[in-house]
């Protein structure tokens, strides 16, 4: 029997990024926040310091910072006639745990999605006609447009001190930005970051094959900053040691480093560790939240009741939670209905690696950032004519090289030997002249059969039903992750490679081949409560005190990493509370 | 909001749930409890005087309800109650009896406090000052709460010893401008010889404990740092620093060059960043004008000696994440090592306590990061620390002492004693 | 369904009903910190196996020098520490799989789903170690792995590595993989855990270790890196060279 504990005006669950943003919006408007993480809090000088962050096989190799599967994990299967089997350890993705959630441990790679991946269908639609899509390709609009998201993109690149070079403001196409973004009201906080030898000779190549390279966006700082909330950054010094770490100089946009020194210090805010929310609680009509259950460390279990539930525990865990707690209609993909579970999307993930002459090469690949790097965008989303192609999505293609961490970037051209004296000589050979860190990273749109739901077999340490993940890549996306591949390739040649390897992503989806952690859709937003979980103001349809953040709204995924789509929307929910939900709570848009 | 200030913000702003009401007593008093023009002076010079910093307990102890230990070089003595409780606090206790306390240092009995209560400062304040207070005090919430003060181990258990020691090292007086001097210089002078009481923390003390007037404000080994040297000498001191700088050191606890930690950053959090501007400005201008002491002329550890060989290594491979390849820092977030002054003060122990123990610098509003130093015990041993400080304390700005690995060996053991 | 705008709030109440029995921190007012908080790394001892039987780490120390073999410039696996590796880390929660999912049913599924079976990596070596040694005494004239030449060694790794020789009851192929995976893991890996013994594998690639900053460096580029490697517990230099 859970112990009931003083009502609060807000509930949050996960202290991430959309928890950490959505905090500091509600405090700010007088309300008493709390927030609710399942792990652990987290600090650069008490949990990843400089002086033992830099432990690749700590960090990189055995996952510290991240989930234990026997916490949670899901099961999983390719297709609907398959038994989904349980991920004992992780692989294809890697789910973040603790304060500050992925945010402590990303590369920090801050994109902004086109202005077209937002009317994703109306758009494809109009340019290549209906059938040109897949039959069950199940793609839709969002609801919002990037003009509504553009202040919100702002608003969370400012936060966060994203370094980059401006393509497009105002309309106005600038030199050395990217050429395709959306137009943005002002240029970035900081100027991009610099550039290393590998990075820059690529942009090179690219240029002189006509593309249009620039750097990518990154919130690893190029210069120390301070945010509109006071809070300070250090200039990052390139270690090396980002994506699966956490930053030991402050110089890693994180909830840490740019939100929670002032939350922590408001009154009207708290937040308890270790405690992992078990259920979103409703009232008989199930269409009221009235707080959230929780267990903590010892198994006990409380109830924190408030007036508004924010649910900002990542993609996975917010769709988990929706179907435990038995909020919305689980969705069936046989019978095309429901909202909870469909549109489950990933990424696609493709790599050339490039090995060169180690005379006239030294890559010095230590010396990186987590979004160093030089893309182009003209094979992104609908920037290129798909007409004769036959598919459709797309990605950046980037030079995006974060690291010599050696026992993950110590490659050795393919046929040849994978250990013994030869490899011992190849291994030192290529080293510094390899290039690994080509990557084609290509949206993945949804499908009817790729879908979350629960599992009937395994269950949790609560005996409650695990998420089963049913997904597979799809006869589009692999067609756009050859061709892409081909195209990066053809600028490794460019650039003088003696080796050039092409790994373009090939079926069937594999649970132990990590490529991101981009997993979205499964509560989605929309306008059409049919056909999403949540409105457009990320306001769960079935009950209007609930809003799902992150990127379970997502109805497909883009050519891009998502945690920048994620902060705008947040921010643009916030508002859509602060405005208009706490003066006339309800539903925000008619259903 | 400073979640620990919340009441007795609140009971000035009178704003809030739960506002506290002054409640008019029976007891021998002159000062009026209904005047809030009084009681708000008092509620300033009490933070000017941080009252708050000893007489409350750390985390979550109830505003100014005594119990926490105050360390002195004889043992530790527990600072009382001093919310209005009739019978644990010092409700009972009349204005004079206050002003006993405050500025002659002795309890209501008639009984020499130990001067852990910086009476020998207070005196400067005037009567009026001290009403002041005492009618602010009388307005936070009243808590039961039994202190028993005198934990200090025999002979210094006995207070008629106290005696002896005011009439050697006690001069009380209420504080005299310097006509000579503007009257900026004085206000500051007043706020740090009298309520700021800074030298209780910065100024040398003889073995027994009494202060060295001679080396007013030139650092002191106290709870486990070294409070550091606060006069105007321009390499050990803040003379290099500007006032602009000074202020926003004890406005926000960070300023281009240095931040604080440990005791100070509490002191900046309660007290400081709380002055006015005006305040803070004035006691920059006086500090910059204490005669910095003689400093003994120090050849510097040649950059070949093999212990700053060995510094200058581990200084490239680690320090220099945060502190910068060639010692500068950020402003504001890592202290620069060339400029901070107490990286060259003849006394490394803050020098080696925040390499062996780590330290979260000052959180205020201006500055809400408080970035934090880690902790190197695990790494480094006695030498190793050792020879990076020495190597920093020798290779910008310098000379300083060279440190040696017996002073960081006696120092990681002292700190094993302690938990803050 | 109004909310009603707080004003502060004082919440010692609830503190006091929350903190002391719900055994996970409230934190509110300030960032937590103690001294000496996080949780440094546990260096690697030399001393006896803590996993490995004496003719475990005998098979493993000779796989080890076959996939890294010694070479006049640079140690092998056995002397670059990475048996010891292995063994630490098998002998650790790697080794047992901790954190891994482990509730039943346990059914085998798809490679692409991974792993199904209930044996961690530890248990894993053994029961390839044993039959890598039963194949070896049956093919090899009675020799244990370590006992046979150089040559015949790599012959028996390379047969079960092409599938052209199998192990009874357990994936030769397999365990070549991730003996190979392993091996060269402790060789590129913190010397703090037992292997890269004095840095060799990073020395051996040009491999800076543990440095931090490279903002000197960033802007040079095509230049080889001068500094030598650092690992988390220092380097040579780290200690006064004595006389």
């Amino acid at each position: 029997m859970a112990t009931k504990l003083p009502k609060k005006d807000v509930v949050i669950v996960g202290l991430g990024w959309t928890g950490s943003i959505l905090a500091h919006e509600l405090t700010d408007e007088g309300l008493d926040v709390i927030a609710i993480e399942r792990g652990p809090w987290r600090d650069a000088a008490t949990e990843y310091p400089p002086n033992y962050a830099q432990d690749e096989l700590r960090y990189r190799i055995r996952h510290e910072l991240f989930l234990r599967p026997d916490q949670t994990t899901f099961t999983f299967r390719n297709k609907m006639d398959q038994t989904a089997l349980p991920i004992r350890s992780w692989g294809a993705f890697m789910p973040p745990n603790g304060v500050g959630g992925g945010g402590v441990h990303w590369n920090a790679e801050t994109w902004r999605f086109l202005p077209t991946d937002f009317m994703l269908r109306t758009h494809l639609t109009e340019r290549y006609g209906a059938g040109f899509l897949p039959q069950d390709m199940t793609i839709q609009d969002w609801g919002v447009t990037y003009d509504d998201l553009e202040p919100h993109y702002d608003q969370f690149e400012y936060l966060c001190g994203t370094c980059g070079t401006a393509g497009n403001l105002k309309g106005q196409i600038q030199q050395g930005g990217n050429p395709f973004e959306g137009p943005r009201s002002r240029p970035y906080p900081n100027p991009a970051q610099k550039q290393g030898f590998g990075h820059t000779l690529w942009a090179k190549a690219a240029a002189e094959l006509g593309y249009k390279p620039f750097p990518q966006p990154s919130g690893n700082m190029s210069r120390p900053y301070v945010n509109p909330l006071g809070v300070r950054q250090g200039p990052c010094t390139y270690c090396g040691y980002c994506e699966w770490f956490g930053c030991g100089n402050y110089s890693k946009a994180s909830p840490q480093t740019t939100v929670l020194p002032v939350l922590v210090r408001k009154s009207n805010f708290s937040f308890r560790d270790n405690s992992e929310v078990t259920r979103i609680e409703t009232d008989r009509s199930g269409k009221r939240a009235t707080g959230v259950t929780f267990v903590d460390t010892s198994g006990n279990e409380w109830e924190q009741p408030a007036d508004l539930v924010i649910l900002s525990a990542y993609t996975m865990f917010n769709v988990q939670l929706l179907l435990l707690s038995k909020i919305g209609e689980p969705y069936d993909p046989v019978a095309n209905k429901g909202v909870i579970g469909r549109n489950f999307t990933h990424q696609t993930m493709s790599s050339v690696n490039g090995f060169f002459d180690k005379t006239k090469f030294n890559f010095n690949p230590f010396i990186a950032s987590g979004a160093i790097g030089m893309c182009i965008d003209e094979f992104n989303g609908d920037n290129f004519d798909h007409g004769p192609l036959g598919f459709v999505g797309g990605g950046y293609l980037g030079q995006v090289q974060t690291n010599g961490r050696p026992i993950e970037t110590s490659p050795v051209p393919k046929g040849t030997a994978k250990w013994g004296a030869e490899w011992k000589k190849n291994v030192a050979d290529y080293y510094l002249s390899n290039l690994k860190g080509g990557s084609i990273h290509a949206s993945m749109y949804s499908y009817r059969d790729v879908y979350l739901d629960l599992d009937p077999t395994y269950t949790d340490r609560f005996g409650r039903p695990l998420m089963r993940m049913t997904i597979d890549f799809h006869e589009n996306e692999l067609k756009a992750a050859q061709y892409l591949t081909d195209k990066y390739a053809e600028i490794v040649k460019a650039m003088g490679a003696k080796i050039v390897e092409k790994e373009p992503r090939k079926g069937p989806y594999d649970i132990t081949k990590y490529q991101t952690t981009h997993l979205n859709g499964g509560a989605i937003m929309g306008a059409d409560p049919k056909t999403s979980a949540l409105n457009r103001y990320l306001q769960n349809w079935d009950v209007p005190n609930l809003f799902v953040m992150g990127a379970s709204a997502f109805p497909q995924n883009a050519g891009y990493n998502p945690t920048g789509t994620v902060g705008a929307l947040a921010f643009w929910a916030a508002k859509a509370i602060r405005e208009q939900y706490l003066k006339k709570p309800g539903p925000l848009v008619d259903a | 909001m400073r979640r620990a200030r919340t009441i007795a913000v609140a009971a000035t702003l009178g704003g809030a749930a739960l506002a506290v009401y002054p409640v008019a007593r029976s007891i021998a008093r002159d000062s009026d409890v209904q005047d809030f023009a009084q009681i708000e002076r008092g509620r300033k010079l009490a933070t000017l005087a941080d009252c708050f910093a000893c007489h409350t307990q750390k985390d979550g102890g109830k505003p100014f309800a005594g119990g926490r230990p105050i360390e002195t070089p004889f043992g530790n003595v527990i600072a009382p109650n001093i919310t209005p409780d009739r019978e644990t606090g010092i409700g009972n206790w009349s204005d004079e009896d206050f002003d006993n306390a405050v500025r002659h240092g002795t309890d209501e009995e008639g009984e020499r406090l130990y001067p852990a209560m910086p009476y020998i400062y207070y005196t400067k304040m005037s009567r009026d000052d001290v009403k002041a207070i005492r009618a602010y005090l009388a307005t936070v919430p009243a808590v039961h709460n039994e202190v028993h003060a005198n934990q200090l181990p025999f002979p210094f258990s006995i207070r008629w010893s106290m005696n002896a020691w005011d009439w050697l090292f006690f001069k009380a007086g209420e504080f005299k401008p310097d006509k000579t001097k503007s009257p900026e210089w004085n206000r500051g002078a007043f706020l740090v010889t009298g309520p700021g009481h800074c030298g209780a923390c910065h100024t040398p003390k003889n073995f027994l404990g009494g202060d060295e007037t001679d080396q007013a404000l030139q650092g002191y080994a106290i709870q486990g740092w070294f409070a550091p040297n606060i006069t105007g000498d321009k390499t050990r001191g803040v003379g290099a620093m500007s006032v602009p700088d000074i202020v926003a050191l004890l406005k926000t606890g960070h300023n281009a060059v240095t931040g604080v930690a440990g005791p100070m950053a509490e002191q900046v959090a309660d007290s400081s960043s709380h002055f006015s501007d005006a305040d803070l400005k004035a006691i920059a201008t006086y500090l910059q004008s204490v005669p910095a002491g003689d400093a003994k002329s120090l050849t510097p550890v040649a950059q070949d000696d093999p212990q700053m060989k060995v510094g200058q290594a581990i200084y490239r491979d680690s320090c220099s994440a945060c502190h910068g390849i060639d010692g500068n820092g950020v402003p504001s977030l890592f202290p620069s090592l060339v400029k901070a002054p107490q990286v060259r003060a003849p006394d490394p122990t803050s020098n080696i306590r925040v390499v062996l123990r780590g330290a979260r610098s000052a959180a205020t509003d201006a500055e809400p990061t408080a970035p934090a130093m880690p902790s190197y015990s695990w790494q480094l041993k006695d030498d190793q620390i050792a020879a990076v400080l020495t190597y920093i304390r020798n290779s910008w700005g310098g000379p300083a002492a060279a440190v040696s690995a017996d002073d960081v060996r006696k120092q990681r053991k002292d700190l094993a004693d302690r938990d803050d | 369904m109004a909310i009603s705008r707080r004003q502060l709030l004082a919440t010692a109440a609830y503190f006091a009903a929350g903190t002391v029995a719900a055994r996970a921190r409230v934190i509110s007012g300030g960032l937590p910190w103690h001294p000496d908080a996080g949780t440094p790394p546990k260096p690697v001892r030399p001393g006896p196996w803590q996993y490995f039987t004496a003719d475990e780490a005998r098979a493993i120390e000779a796989l080890a020098d076959r996939i890294i073999p010694p070479d006049p410039k640079t140690p092998g696996g056995k002397d670059s520490g990475c048996a010891v590796y292995l063994d630490r880390q098998l002998a650790g929660p790697y080794g047992r799989a901790e954190g891994d999912y482990d509730k039943g049913p346990f059914m085998p599924g798809l490679p692409n789903q991974g792993r199904q079976s209930k044996n961690g990596p530890a248990q894993q070596y053994r029961d390839w170690l044993a039959a890598l040694d039963t194949y070896c005494l049956a093919h090899h004239g009675n020799k244990h792995f370590a006992e046979l030449s150089d040559a015949d060694k790599d012959a028996v790794l390379h047969a079960l590595d092409d599938g052209k020789a199998k192990l009874e009851g357990a994936d030769g192929k397999k365990f070549v993989e991730q003996a190979v995976k392993d091996i060269q893991m402790g060789f590129f890996a913190d010397p703090i855990y037992g292997g890269n013994r004095d840095m060799a594998g990073w020395k051996l690639i040009g491999f800076p270790g543990t440095r931090y900053n490279y903002l000197d460096w960033i802007d040079r580029h095509n230049e080889r890196f001068p500094l030598p490697p650092v690992s988390l517990e220092g380097r040579a230099e780290w200690t006064t060279k004595a006389g």
